[in-house]
């Protein structure tokens, strides 16, 4: 794969890396009208660094992580409405839990094969847990979905209204919670492992490196942040259904990531913003043909640029630097 | 014990039919991706238009079924060619992830093209009175257009085995998936090579999904629904064999039916469980020559 | 000085009353439906009814009273992303009155928002039994499934004696399958077995192949309208389950009329129960296929989909004429309940005052050809009002 090498002897923050926390701080001040559609992003964000981690930094393909974020979201949503437990941070860590258990069962099958017959299985998984949600009807409210999905106010104080201000502060304290652990894991040895595994598995092995067990432990990992960006997912709209299982949201967001580039750590901040924007303002304009749109700024993406958006802003900055 | 042997009739021959039409829209994706290395998950976008381009000479033109099979098969093999040597080539040295992205963006772009050409009704297929109805054989009844199916793809995997095994072409390749360094320095013209068998391996696609159109509907949203389905047929397959598509074809084919006629509740699990089960065992899929 | 003052203020007044002219009133109504994903031919034939009742009714609107329409794409099923759209329709576009809505969740999900900002809803489709009573803010003037299901089975008992139900494998396969199944059984009627098919499930051969095997009577069948339909009623035909008499039988999802000319001659003899068919002779739904074929296209028919949508408008127009432009949630609910029509081009209808809910004729069609085209004949009126049975069974 050609695109940069995520491991950077140096971890200090660079100034650039400021910007989206600024930017998201400045839209919950500047645009209250707009804050539904920042939880969405916020929380397809986190959604997308957990892919990232498995796809850009350990080169597992997967068509499936929605199994994760389905897993994730429902486990809250029946948590809520089944059982009575509201309080988010409960729940938060339910999902996690859940989804770490799903991720560890089927790494251990799927991370032994590669390249396409990895792909169909972590695809043909999601189908499963698809077909499982939709037929228990009575745990999961199948086709119609999982209503009546209470959620306490934080802290006991802070309530999830109809503005959706607390639920863009919660998402993003939780997007920026899981940047903080996945940079520091990927600028540790582990995360130098991982590339490692990525650019060249036999000499890793050569090498003496535990490369299953690498593997399985981020596979792990990252089913844990997928499952918790789903129970944020039910926590902004009180509501699950079956829409997060399945085919449809994992090769969202696979398009969401390779847009932002993979294997870079903005890359799961830019694509799932510029995705889910174009979407929003294309689908209002023009509500049957956004998706000429997107598939056009897809294609132009990759015909010109490789790696993405960041590739092209890279290149782009390349460029500038070197005429100056 | 009659009741039983004639359901195992049954779901022999309905198995087959439908192993056969998965077989006959995939194969093309099983040659480009294994011969090309070039992840096309656009294949279905290929089935797609050889359905429209079926439906339109039926309907509005009137031709006969057969022509119109025939020019389902060219006109997207045609098509393709443009496609090929004006985007695909860009993208041969790209990684998988790039390939993804792109052929994905096509999907999104013709979906929506279909759409706005076609509207959003599924497009009806008119079959000729000769293909319709039930075709009686041994005291029973066939649906005609089924055992059509069977004969014709039958006919079709034999001219392609035929044109693999036996001619140069083929030869040329065989040689290009094996080792396609080693078919350059003999002198084979790589690029015109994958332009020829990247427009047969979609004009199969477009003639697969016209040969299906009655009974898996073409509709503008058919290269997202269909994609699960090519992609399993082709990796438990195997990348870049003929044969072994056709096995798994046949494979799934009969015992999805089997399951959804003894085992309805499981109906929708099986096709999945059997992918996993059968990629856990044979991860090069069953006659695969690479991953 | 006096004369000065008074000369002042009516000067004033009268700039005033220049600056507001006979207040000008807009409506804002939002429209969320599904335009892309594999709903969008619903969602479609929702936003063509919309439009074509705003377009013929303009004059139906008290005077100086416009309505403005926002619609919005839901893409499909989508809990979250309905109730996203719900919210920035409300707190963005201060929109007074919400409709639409192709599918239950979508419903389900917006249903929490609709109660805590008071916006009326009603819904032009998303058919759910439970949903309508998730918040006292919505209410229905489409359909339920049991109202198609149950008659139809009581009306089954009494010519066959055997059946078997093959439905979608979601929730309103499983409503019409357990009305039809009790209507059926009520009646006297055995039920052979009973099946669920996957939704995505692209060949129902094997399906159907099993139930010409257990030779029941009669084969009661549910799913969305749609290619599923078609490709089930294709399956029906190329098996030769016709020939071997059983008789096939279903909601009016599996001939509806938009899709019914691609299902080819299979379909003849299909036996429903609708609320709607686009083939009946009332003079209110001659002049609305005539008025939706010159709009949209004369090869076109509109669905049950396009009425529902039609409906719900009529409905809004009601209300912003009950209250002469200035909408207010609760006078709205009202004047909703006690909705009735019999100008709709279903025939008579109305809503439930208890339950919000549609109550709706029921007709006993059968698919004949009739000038060539394939069409669903109303052969009797089961019934002129009939609530949704689910709720009823509840009562007892």
């Amino acid at each position: 794969m050609n695109h940069p090498v995520g491991y950077n002897a140096s971890d200090r923050l660079r100034w650039t890396e400021w910007l989206p926390w600024a930017v998201a701080l400045a839209v919950f001040f500047l645009l209250p009208d707009y804050l539904s559609l920042g939880a969405r992003v916020l929380t397809y964000i986190l959604f997308a660094l957990s892919l990232d981690l498995i796809l850009g930094y350990a080169g597992i393909i997967t068509l499936g992580h929605a199994a994760f974020f389905g897993l994730g979201a429902y486990v809250t949503g029946i948590l809520s409405a089944k059982l009575g437990v509201t309080d988010p941070l409960l729940q938060m860590l339910a999902s996690a839990f859940a989804a770490g258990l799903l991720g560890l069962a089927t790494g251990a099958l799927v991370l032994r094969t590669h390249g396409l017959t990895q792909l169909m299985l972590t695809l043909a998984v999601a189908a499963v847990c698809l077909e499982i949600a939709n037929k228990a009807t009575p745990l999961t409210g199948g086709a119609d979905g999982l209503s009546g999905v209470t959620i306490a106010p934080i802290l006991g104080y802070f309530k999830f209204d109809m503005y959706g201000r607390t639920a863009y502060l919660w998402c993003l304290a939780l997007v920026f919670a899981g940047w903080y652990v996945i940079r520091r894991l990927i600028y540790s040895p582990f995360g130098a492992a991982l590339t490692g595994i990525r650019e060249n598995s036999v000499r890793m092995h050569a090498v003496g490196a535990p490369v299953f067990g690498r593997l399985l432990a981020v596979y792990t990992f990252s089913a844990m942040v997928a499952g918790i960006a789903g129970a944020l997912l039910t926590q902004t709209n009180q509501f699950v259904g079956l829409n997060v299982l399945g085919f449809e949201p994992s090769g969202e967001l696979l398009v969401m990531l390779i847009l932002g580039g993979v294997g870079r750590l903005y890359g799961a901040f830019v694509g799932p913003l510029v995705f889910l924007i174009a979407q929003d303002y294309l689908a209002r304009q023009f509500p049957e043909y956004w998706y000429f749109g997107i598939g056009l700024m897809l294609v132009i993406v990759v015909l010109f640029a490789r790696g993405g958006i960041l590739g092209i802003s890279d290149a782009l900055v390349a460029r500038l630097r070197g005429k100056a | 014990m009659e009741a039983f042997l004639s359901s195992l009739v049954s779901v022999a021959f309905h198995g087959v039919a439908y192993g056969m039409i998965l077989y006959v829209i995939s194969v093309g994706l099983s040659v480009t991706m294994g011969l090309m290395g070039f992840t096309n998950l656009a294949h279905g976008v290929f089935a797609m238009a050889g359905g429209y381009i079926l439906v339109t000479s039926l309907s509005r033109f009137n031709l006969p079924f057969p022509l119109a099979l025939a020019l389902s098969f060219l006109v997207v093999a045609a098509a393709s060619v443009i496609l090929e040597r004006l985007l695909y080539s860009r993208l041969y040295g790209a990684s998988e992830l790039e390939q993804v992205l792109f052929t994905i963006g096509l999907i999104f772009m013709s979906v929506a093209l279909a759409r706005l050409i076609y509207g959003t009704l599924q497009a009806p297929v008119v079959l000729p009175d000769y293909l319709k109805g039930q075709f009686a054989l041994l005291g029973r009844d066939f649906p005609a257009y089924r055992v059509f199916l069977i004969l014709f793809s039958a006919g079709m995997i034999g001219v392609l085995w035929f044109g693999v095994e036996r001619t140069l072409w083929g030869a040329m390749v065989r040689a290009a998936v094996d080792n396609r360094a080693m078919a350059q320095a003999i002198g084979i013209n790589t690029k015109r090579l994958f332009t020829i068998t990247f427009a047969v391996g979609s004009g199969l696609a477009g003639l697969g999904g016209a040969l299906g159109a009655d009974i898996i509907a073409i509709q503008p949203t058919y290269p997202f629904e269909q994609l699960v389905y090519f992609l399993i047929v082709v990796s438990v397959g195997g990348l870049g064999s003929l044969r072994g598509p056709f096995i798994a074809a046949l494979l799934i084919g009969i015992t999805d039916t089997a399951c959804k006629y003894w085992v309805p509740q499981f109906g929708a699990f099986f096709i999945y469980a059997a992918t996993i089960g059968l990629l856990l065992w044979r991860p090069m899929g069953l006659f695969g020559k690479r991953a | 000085m006096t004369t000065n003052k008074i000369l002042g203020a009516s000067l004033a007044a009268a700039a005033l009353a220049c600056a507001f002219p006979a207040a000008a009133q807009t409506v804002k109504i939002g429209l969320i439906s599904s335009y892309s994903g594999p709903g969008a031919a619903q969602g479609d034939q929702i936003d063509k009814g919309v439009k074509l009742y705003m377009k013929l009714n303009a004059d139906k609107l008290p005077p100086g009273v416009k309505v403005e329409l926002i619609s919005r794409d839901d893409t499909g099923a989508n809990g979250d992303v309905a109730k996203r759209i719900a919210q920035e329709l409300i707190v963005r576009d201060k929109v007074q009155i919400l409709t639409g809505v192709v599918w239950t969740p979508n419903m389900a999900a917006i249903a929490p928002l609709t109660a805590e900002a008071k916006i009326p809803f009603v819904s032009a489709n998303a058919s759910g039994a439970k949903v309508v009573g998730m918040s006292p803010y919505m209410a229905r003037v489409s359909f339920t499934l049991c109202q198609s299901a149950y008659p139809l089975g009581q009306w089954a008992a009494k010519k066959y004696k055997k059946a078997y139900s093959a439905v979608s494998d979601f929730a309103p396969g499983h409503e019409a399958e357990g009305c039809f199944i009790r209507g059926f059984k009520e009646g006297g009627g055995e039920m052979t077995g009973s099946v669920r098919i996957p939704l995505a499930n692209p060949d129902f051969v094997p399906f159907m192949q099993r139930i010409k095997d257990a030779k029941p009577d009669v084969l009661f069948a549910f799913n969305p309208a749609g290619k599923q339909a078609t490709a089930m009623m294709k399956a029906y035909g190329d098996l030769g389950m016709d020939k071997a008499n059983i008789k096939y039988l279903g909601t009016g999802d599996i001939t509806t009329d938009e899709e019914l000319q691609g299902m080819g001659d299979a379909a003849l003899g299909v036996i429903t129960v609708h609320h709607y068919s686009a083939a009946a002779e009332r003079p209110a739904n001659k002049a609305f296929v005539a008025a939706y074929k010159k709009e949209y296209g004369a090869d076109l028919n509109p669905g049950f989909m396009v009425v529902g949508a039609w409906d719900a408008m009529d409905a809004i127009y009601g209300a912003i004429r009950a209250q002469g432009g200035k909408i207010d949630p609760d006078k709205t609910m009202e004047f909703l309940k006690q909705y009735k029509s019999t100008t709709s081009p279903r025939g008579p209808m109305s809503i439930d005052p208890e339950t919000r809910d549609v109550i709706n004729p029921e007709y006993l069609r059968e698919v004949r050809k009739v000038n060539g085209k394939l069409a669903n004949v109303e052969l009797e009126t089961i019934t002129t009002a009939i609530k949704d049975p689910l709720k009823e069974f509840e009562k007892k």
